[in-house]
């Protein structure tokens, strides 16, 4: 059986009274998209937020390639070659979309003063553009200036170009038009198809098993259920988001964790 | 000039965007002359030249910079036109220069704070302290006939202690998360009204060693006033670390979203001390300035330093808001600034008026900073939206969005 590239297994974070997650497990194979999906407050947040280090767990052990690591930071999960897109994108609109890509990794001309390559960063970023089918005006045009689903493709490209195990995107079509959405799952498909993992959270259950291979369901910070996409419905999932599902029928088509 | 109007026109709703200096183009050197200073890197590609130059012809009408430039020379033509043969001078330019010297070091600090949406209220008075610490040394170890040895010592003091008052307030801001109005403001009366009335029990020291004072004060180098030489010196080193070095894009990026510059691994606090110490440094190095060109130390004269610099940042085109300006534009707002004080003494009007004039010209300028945000309003906007839908935080849709798609495929 094939190596997780990146493995939860029964992490535990309480914030106060509140148990987010109950020894959770959650794992990604390679070269595959995991859609993450459950309930609002099911744990969905806390667990990705562990896994890209943004917060660390009570308890639980997070694995990469099947070795124990300690995520204490973003900065930490990327060394480990995992990205993120975050919900509110995390860019700064000042800068131009070559200056967001390599924020916090610049490349430099005179490495001992810190002189930027800017260059070499907006051919890069045209060229990473490019390859993921993402057309923008200008590379140096001000990101602050460009429409929703532009910035969505900027988020998207730097953790692509960067992520060498693994990228979690959360709700990344919340805020598209029908268009938009139809990219950004192409985006998903292409990386995919380069042997990075998605992590994909959402609740838009047909996007899920459009471009999901696997899906693994939150209920109450525990991993309830896990099924191929290509075996499991839309009524299905949200019966093991709800609790319907295992009330009627028990855990029904759910595979060995 | 109606031509000019209309082009004007035209290339607003084109590219209202471009308006703003992005950080490309942010700190073009300001000796290196403005308009030949972005093409460089494109020019080898001949047949992508004429875009370029349409592009480039585009960012230049839109840059603010190219607007405030055009208000200094109409400044200059008014005032020309007003005094004739008294205010187009170079020894005009010249006095004009030396006169704006520790403005323009301590308006290269401002530059940086403004831009990560800060202020730094204490400029003058850390100009003050720095000059009384390095005179104080001085008087100390020979007085007016003080050798450079001991000039230099001083003058390092006074340096640190700018740094150190600087770090002291970056700290506060960075670490203590207390506004930077409020740490500068505090700064503002501590360093000027306070530690330096303490030192000199209120009266200046007027013991200046005379080497400083023939020198840097007054002395000139290849012709150019040492004081126009060091001050232009320190905005071309800061217009070029902006422009082009991590520490000016750091800047930009947590002007423009702090937020997304902690998430892209960027020390955040640590880039805001470095800031501030900046601004103290560079306040230092006006209080040396200040030392030589007045032979004193001007405990009194500095009060309205802050707004000065402050004007001439936010003349320059930089917001308030943080995220956008540059060096260039920085040099050009206290250029226009320093035109409107020195023209209004030429032309014989009452010299208070220069308060009133500052003032007027400070609240013009945030006023335009307003519109400009305003015209980019939609996009800030729709900014603010995704801001309030964090990673994890309140979705106030989503549980709708589910719902919906749930009942679609029932």
């Amino acid at each position: 059986m094939t190596e997780p590239v990146l493995e939860a297994r029964g992490v535990t974070k309480h914030y106060g009274h509140v148990l987010a997650l109950d020894s959770a497990d959650f794992s990604a194979l390679p070269g595959e998209v995991v859609a993450l999906i459950g309930d609002n407050g099911a744990g969905k947040s806390t667990l990705v937020k562990t896994l890209v280090g943004a917060i660390r767990p009570d308890s639980g052990e997070i694995l990469v390639d099947g070795a124990p690591v300690q995520l204490s930071s973003p900065v930490d999960a990327r060394r480990h070659g995992i990205e993120a897109v975050y919900q509110d994108l995390a860019l700064a609109p000042d800068l131009d979309s070559a200056a967001n890509l390599y924020l916090g990794r610049e490349i430099y001309l005179v490495p001992f003063l810190h002189v930027l390559n800017r260059r070499a960063m907006r051919e890069r970023a045209v060229t990473a553009f490019a390859g993921l089918g993402i057309q923008l005006p200008d590379v140096r045009s001000p990101v602050g200036t460009l429409s929703g689903g532009q910035r969505q493709s900027v988020a998207v490209a730097r953790a692509v170009i960067f992520a060498s195990r693994i990228i979690f995107m959360d709700e990344p079509t919340a805020a598209l038009g029908v268009v938009q959405r139809g990219r950004v799952l192409d985006t998903i498909r292409r990386v995919r198809d380069r042997g990075v993992s998605v992590v994909l959270v959402s609740h838009n259950m047909p996007e899920v098993l459009a471009v999901a291979d696997r899906v693994e369901v939150l209920r109450m910070g525990r991993r309830v259920a896990t099924y191929s996409a290509a075996q499991t419905s839309v009524d299905e999932l949200v019966g093991a988001m709800t609790g319907a599902l295992e009330l009627s029928n028990g855990a029904g088509r759910r595979e060995a964790p | 000039m109606t031509d000019g109007e209309v082009r004007q026109e035209d290339a607003q709703p084109q590219d209202p965007q471009s308006q703003d200096p992005r950080a490309e183009d942010a700190g073009t050197p300001p000796a290196s002359g403005s308009s030949a200073a972005p093409a460089p890197p494109s020019a080898p590609r001949a047949g992508r030249l004429p875009a370029d130059l349409v592009g480039l012809g585009r960012r230049t009408l839109a840059a603010s910079e190219t607007w405030t430039l055009l208000a200094l020379v109409i400044l200059v033509v008014f005032f020309t036109v007003k005094a004739p043969g008294k205010f187009f001078t170079l020894t005009d330019f010249s006095l004009m220069g030396q006169d704006a010297a520790w403005l323009l070091v301590m308006a290269v600090g401002e530059t940086f704070v403004i831009l990560t949406a800060g202020i730094d209220l204490s400029v003058g008075s850390v100009l003050v302290l720095a000059g009384v610490v390095a005179d104080l040394f001085c008087l100390h170890h020979g007085g007016a006939g003080a050798g450079w040895g001991t000039i230099a010592i001083g003058s390092l003091l006074g340096l640190g202690t700018g740094l150190g008052w600087g770090a002291m307030q970056g700290f506060l801001v960075a670490k203590a998360k207390v506004q930077p109005l409020i740490v500068t403001l505090a700064g503002f009366y501590a360093a000027g009204e306070g530690v330096s009335y303490l030192i000199t029990n209120g009266a200046d020291l007027r013991t200046v060693p005379n080497r400083l004072v023939n020198t840097i004060g007054l002395g000139s180098v290849v012709g150019i006033p040492w004081l126009i030489v060091i001050s232009f010196a320190i905005a071309i080193v800061g217009g070029l670390v902006l422009a082009y070095t991590r520490f000016g894009r750091y800047t930009y990026a947590i002007g423009s979203n702090p937020e997304a510059a902690r998430r892209a691994g960027i020390p955040v606090d640590r880039h805001l001390i470095k800031i501030y110490a900046l601004a103290g440094l560079l306040a230092g190095v006006g209080g040396i300035l200040s030392l030589a060109s007045f032979d004193s130390t001007t405990i009194a004269g500095h009060s309205f330093d802050n707004l000065e610099v402050i004007t001439a940042v936010v003349l320059g085109g930089a917001s308030l808001f943080g995220g956008r300006g540059t060096m260039l534009g920085t040099v050009i707002g206290l250029a226009i600034s320093t035109v409107l004080v020195e023209g209004l003494v030429i032309i014989g009007e009452n010299i208070y008026w220069q308060q009133v004039a500052i003032g007027a010209v400070l609240v013009a300028a945030v006023y335009l900073d307003q519109l400009r945000r305003r015209q980019r309003g939609g996009s800030r906007a729709r900014w603010a939206g995704l801001q309030l839908r964090r990673f994890g935080g309140p979705r106030p849709d989503s549980g709708r969005a589910a719902g919906g798609h749930i009942a679609q495929e029932e």
